[in-house]
């Protein structure tokens, strides 16, 4: 079982399979629709909002994801696991210090 | 006896999202072992060929990165001493009393210019488990995961690296063996030892206070970073980088995070400190060589990812 994510904006749409993390899912397909960084809820650079779908999370760092913006439906990428279609935003970036 | 003041890195506190995956992480995958959990929910825990009782503390949080770390000094007075002298330039001192951390004696604590919350100590209990010193064999128990010897050094990113080094050479004796410098003299990163290691503690320049980007474990040799690259990729732990080399401090090392995103390194090798050796230092369009010696391009998750 898959779920098909699609970026708004974006051509690309790729699959995420059941109980894999959307951040996992474009690493192992070889995209690169949102930065990767510690890929456990930590750091906040695949931060998105999803638009659309069902999904669930998991534990996240409060100082990337606040309540508020969890309600509003922002997530780390590498803790949101799909449970249907979903159309996402990317929001996080990688910010350089050299 | 040469080694006087602030011996070594001590200990690390650590925040983790979720205490049972981040016990897996330390205990299985690298190899330390759990000392003991305490009613406040901290978990202690030790390397194989580490003296004292702890070296790696974890508390459970809602965000992830470093609460604090510990250096252990030679003697009690040296903490009087010590506390006197960081008063000197500028910081504020804190008492915090024995028992705090099962096993460890008063420790006086401050909060560097760049945000990070230090601590000084004296005394720590012996581990119950120490490394064996009669007819030593080279291992009292059978290395798990990784195998890691011992917590090594911090790496941190804060604003005021200036204002934290300075902290450290003025009032903790601590020398800077090599830097990373901009074309405007701007220092980016320092490595500071406070001992025969090539770093202790590295600071690097970045817009946010106190921020925590890894802690480093010593390993015996390259065939042991290979080894804890296989157990990586068995259990699907997270990587950043390696392994390879550091141009700074000669480390080989591999780089990957923990189930709540902090970063850890395991490391060999890396060249001996003497206080009289001249600084070694980096331009800024050398950076890539000199953090990653083999690739000589940075990845922006290295520079930009901290918890």
């Amino acid at each position: 079982m898959s779920h098909r994510i699609r970026f708004e904006g974006l051509d690309e749409v790729f699959e995420c399979r059941n109980n894999e993390s959307v951040l996992v899912a474009m690493e192992r397909l070889g995209l690169a629709v949102v930065p990767v960084g510690c890929r456990g809820g930590g750091c906040g650079v695949c931060k998105v909002r999803v638009l659309d779908g069902w999904y669930h999370t998991g534990k996240m760092s409060r100082a990337q994801v606040t309540e508020q913006e969890e309600r509003e439906g922002y997530a780390l990428a590498c803790r949101l696991y799909p449970d249907g279609p979903l159309v996402l935003q990317a929001i996080g970036k990688l910010v350089r210090v050299t | 006896m040469a080694l006087t003041g602030v011996l070594r890195p001590g200990f690390v506190q650590i925040r983790v999202l979720d205490m049972k995956e981040a016990l897996t992480h330390y205990c299985d995958r690298l190899g330390l072992f759990e000392v003991s959990r305490e009613k406040d929910g901290r978990v202690y825990l030790h390397a194989m060929d580490e003296f004292d009782r702890h070296s790696v503390i974890l508390r459970e949080a809602d965000q992830p990165g470093m609460d604090r770390m510990g250096f252990k000094v030679r003697t009690e007075h040296d903490l009087d001493l010590f506390e006197k002298r960081l008063r000197d330039v500028g910081m504020e001192v804190e008492h915090v009393e024995a028992g705090e951390q099962p096993g460890v004696g008063r420790r006086i604590s401050f909060v560097a210019p760049t945000g990070h919350r230090f601590d000084l100590y004296a005394e720590m209990e012996q581990s119950a488990l120490p490394p064996m010193t009669h007819n030593p064999d080279v291992m009292q128990v059978d290395p798990k995961g990784m195998g890691v010897q011992r917590f090594d050094h911090c790496l941190l990113y804060g604003d005021d690296l200036d204002g934290t080094e300075r902290v450290f050479v003025e009032a903790l004796d601590f020398e800077v063996s090599e830097t990373v410098t901009a074309p405007d003299g701007t220092r980016i990163a320092s490595f500071l030892t406070c001992s025969n290691k090539a770093h202790d503690l590295a600071i690097v320049r970045h817009d946010e206070k106190g921020k925590f980007h890894h802690a480093s474990f010593l390993l015996e040799d390259w065939s042991e970073v290979g080894r804890a690259a296989d157990i990586i990729t068995r259990y699907n732990i997270s990587i950043d980088i390696g392994p390879t080399r550091h141009g700074i401090t000669r480390g080989k090392t591999i780089y990957f995070f923990d189930p709540s995103g902090n970063r850890n390194e395991v490391f060999a090798g890396g060249y001996s400190y003497y206080p009289d050796n001249p600084r070694r230092n980096w331009d800024a369009d050398e950076v890539g060589k000199a953090i990653f010696y083999y690739e000589r391009v940075l990845n922006d998750r290295f520079m930009g990812v901290v918890t």
